[in-house]
């Protein structure tokens, strides 16, 4: 007559969240594993591309030009990371994944690839370096974090080269842009303009500008986001040494 | 045996002052106790994780056992329903106005307070205007909501979305430089007839749901044509509501042919297809006997 305990109803909760937590299958894992060590590799070649043509020229001006096919095939090949959050193989959000990768697409493809004269700009340098520094250590990470073989020291460079490299990443993307405006403006590129048949314009001068004001929410709230990140991932490893 | 009654007498007269039979005497007495939680934004559940109790859930029929733990969730700061709709729905029909009279400070100087040329355009403001008054009137006389309440930040996001779209819409219908259908009056005529026609559809539907429903009760029953034809579409979609919406925002595309209009039907269509979908599957959970020809949203199709 008298009704079921209240104990089992804390038992079932955590059954469920249980089941919930699936992950990837093995196949995955290795095709996973494949991807990101194909990455690494990828952005390793462009970083001994660069430091190939630096020292062949003697200077850092105009880099970009002897790592251009392979920057534009591996960072393309990054919008496979949002297929992979969608299919569930990855626990990350496809919105937040997909934007990150879209951003980076749009700045190879639609800005320095579409405008011929920002190529030779140092500002495309200062994110290329960044851009590159930061996938190799990124991509390995995810391959050792998938063989549970994380040495510590790529954690610790994951979770601290950003703090410079975001910046850096982020000052060479905005210069670039600024000095796509011009060039944009006058040529009037990707821009629709009145009268037409479907009656819609688009001035890609004034959207590259919104594109700028952006980063102004946006940077500071992905960057805090890591920091956080970087205490809470770096900083429980510390509080085990003091126990110790 | 157990009794989740509580009643509270006075010791001299014997009236009942207060009664504890259903949830919603819980939502008061948390209210007199915490005067910044109003029952509106309280959301008591049995599990932390797990669905809210409604107002009219009765204390008895629970399943607890001698002792209840409740879980109280603040909802944040709600706004009702029908504040939201006035709100969403005032702003395209006085923005789209501006627009259409060509208020200072959109076009050139040299436009300001002309009129266009193109009679496509007076009918598109007729028509637009139509469809957000034909909203408002709904919104204070027909529509029975079954929530009173959404949380406040929704204000914030509808408005963005109706405003926004409406904004860039009218922009380009109202412009100095808009260039008419290609098809000239046989696409204006035949995208008229097409956005009348689902109008009167899309308001018969909301008749036909208000009917279903006695004033103050929040009853669910599933909705079945009737005498009149333009609900004789419940034979085959679940949201017919959302059917005609769509029909009728198509017809506005057809009839200003401008693609801002069409990408604003094309996320209004997705959105209706995410709700039909979530409508319908609830439907089919609720009553074992629900039509199996319907569809959510488009007949067979989706």
């Amino acid at each position: 007559m008298s009704a079921p305990a209240m104990g089992t109803r804390k038992t079932a909760h955590t059954d469920s969240s249980n089941k919930k937590k699936k992950g990837p299958g093995t196949l995955a894992i290795a095709y996973l594993v494949i991807y990101n060590v194909v990455m690494t590799a990828g952005w390793l070649v462009i970083a001994v591309g660069l430091v190939r043509a630096y020292l062949a020229r003697g200077s850092y001006h105009g880099l970009y030009y002897s790592i251009e096919k392979p920057l534009k095939f591996f960072q393309t090949g990054a919008l496979l990371e949002i297929l992979h959050c969608a299919v569930g193989i990855v626990p990350s959000s496809v919105v937040l994944t997909g934007f990150q990768v879209m951003s980076r697409v749009f700045l190879t493809w639609a800005v320095t690839h579409s405008v011929r004269e920002v190529q030779s700009e140092d500002s495309v340098l200062l994110f290329v370096v960044a851009w590159t520094v930061t996938e190799i250590i990124r991509y390995s990470f995810y391959t050792f974090s998938l063989l549970n073989h994380l040495p510590y020291l790529i954690k610790w460079a994951r979770y601290t080269f950003f703090v410079v490299l975001y910046p850096m990443g982020v000052a060479g993307e905005l210069l670039t842009i600024y000095a796509a405006l011009p060039y944009v403006q006058k040529t009037g590129l990707y821009s629709i303009t009145l009268p037409n048949n479907y009656n819609f314009s688009f001035d890609y001068h004034t959207f590259l500008i919104l594109v700028m004001i952006s980063y102004i929410p946006l940077f500071p709230q992905l960057y805090f986001h890591m920091i956080r990140q970087r205490k809470k991932v770096l900083g429980h490893v510390e509080e085990y040494s003091k126990v110790e | 045996m157990k009794h989740y009654e509580v009643e509270i007498l006075d010791a001299k007269t014997k009236d009942k002052l207060c009664f504890l039979d259903k949830v919603g005497n819980i939502f008061t007495f948390i209210f007199t106790l915490y005067p910044q939680w109003y029952p509106a934004r309280q959301s008591i559940r049995l599990d932390p994780k797990g669905k809210s109790l409604k107002d009219e859930d009765v204390l008895q029929h629970l399943p607890v056992g001698t002792t209840a733990t409740f879980y109280f969730r603040d909802l944040g700061a709600q706004i009702s329903w029908v504040t939201v709709f006035l709100t969403e729905y005032a702003g395209p029909l006085l923005i789209y106005l501006m627009f259409y009279f060509r208020v200072p400070f959109i076009y050139a100087p040299k436009y300001d307070f002309t009129t266009s040329k193109h009679w496509v355009v007076h009918l598109a403001c007729m028509c637009h205007s139509f469809h957000y008054v034909k909203r408002l009137l709904e919104t204070l006389f027909v529509h029975r909501f079954s929530h009173g309440t959404m949380p406040l930040r929704n204000i914030f996001k509808n408005c963005t979305y109706y405003w926004g779209f409406a904004a860039w819409m009218a922009y380009y219908i109202n412009h100095p430089l808009y260039t008419p259908p290609i098809y000239g009056e046989q696409q204006i005529r035949l995208a008229l007839i097409v956005f009348l026609f689902c109008q009167i559809g899309n308001f018969s539907i909301h008749i036909a749901l208000r009917n279903l429903r006695p004033p103050g009760s929040k009853t669910r029953k599933i909705p079945y044509p009737t005498k009149n034809p333009f609900t004789w579409i419940f034979l085959l979609v679940s949201c017919p509501n959302y059917t005609y919406e769509l029909g009728s925002w198509l017809g506005f595309t057809l009839m200003t042919q401008c693609l801002p209009v069409a990408a604003f039907t094309l996320v209004g269509f997705i959105q209706m297809t995410v709700w039909a979908k979530g409508k319908h599957r609830s439907y089919l959970k609720e009553f074992r006997d629900y039509p199996t020809l319907r569809s959510p949203i488009l007949p067979f199709i989706l």
